[in-house]
């Protein structure tokens, strides 16, 4: 039911000034809320809803979920390289629950 | 039995509805009809589909420009398709793409996310993976700078449904 594992991956070799593919993934089994149990119970949604993306603290990305998102959600979003810096993406879901992941970003050249 | 086939009131309907479809052919409406179901054609959009897009729109009337959507014709699993939708933006403070939304046309809930670009974004190109419970049209739509909205849609056949309907 939780979620674990948060990952996120920049290029390699990017350079001041690139836009760069972020990518991103979490084990979330993405619960739909369509599904029922061998008791013929709804089993109640529970997705990840939200995920927010920051670089030195300022948002540089957001995204909400709806349940057509597949299991273990994958996203790639692009960005323009500044300079080093701390990407945090941050991860919420139906429960309330959240997830942070951050990484040291620093450009080629 | 015989009364139905030999009834002059049914002869007439008969008649009239062969008239019709001629008509609709004529129209250029049936042979469409015919084709599409003869390809495994996608589903009618569903009402809360069409909620869901007015829920974007409002008033406004999403022209189809400038919107790339990337998916496979064909999706043997459709618990996880992969897409990229691009919107064709120079992303510059006064001409850039402030949101994308992703909407299935057949799914039990129609949206498959919604994703929010930055000045730090650079381009307006997003990947992920999603969800189709059948063969349907995938919609995109983008709101710009200037608050218009442009679109792009793109049919996946579904060979295995995805969402656990059912």
């Amino acid at each position: 039911m939780s979620m674990s594992r948060p990952r996120i991956k920049f290029p390699d070799g990017a350079k001041i000034g690139d836009v760069v593919e972020v990518k991103t993934v979490i084990t979330h089994m993405m619960e739909t809320g369509n599904r029922r149990d061998a008791d013929g119970t709804t089993i109640p949604r529970n997705i990840i809803n939200a995920f927010v993306a920051t670089f030195e603290g300022t948002e540089v990305f957001r995204a909400t979920f709806g349940s057509g998102t597949s299991a273990n959600p994958y996203v790639s979003f692009p960005m323009r390289v500044t300079g080093p810096g701390k990407l945090a993406c941050t991860w919420t879901d139906d429960g309330g629950k959240t997830m942070t992941e951050t990484v040291m970003f620093a450009p080629a050249g | 039995m015989d009364d139905t086939t030999t009834n002059p009131s049914w002869r007439l309907t008969r008649r009239h509805l062969l008239r019709a479809s001629a008509g609709l052919i004529a129209l250029g409406l049936w042979p469409k009809t015919a084709a599409r179901a003869a390809e495994d054609a996608a589903a009618p959009h569903t009402p809360q589909y069409l909620e869901a897009l007015s829920k974007l729109t409002g008033d406004r009337k999403p022209v189809a420009t400038r919107v790339k959507l990337d998916l496979p014709d064909l999706a043997e699993n459709g618990n996880m398709v992969p897409f990229t939708v691009a919107v064709d933006s120079p992303m510059t403070p006064q001409d850039n793409v402030r949101w994308l939304s992703i909407l299935s046309t057949a799914n039990p809930q129609a949206l498959i996310g919604t994703f929010y670009f930055s000045p730090a974004s650079g381009r307006a190109t997003i990947s992920g993976r999603l969800r189709l419970a059948r063969t349907q049209d995938v919609v995109a739509i983008a709101e710009l700078a200037d608050g218009s909205l442009v679109t792009g849609l793109t049919t996946v056949k579904v060979t295995v449904g995805g969402c656990g309907a059912g």
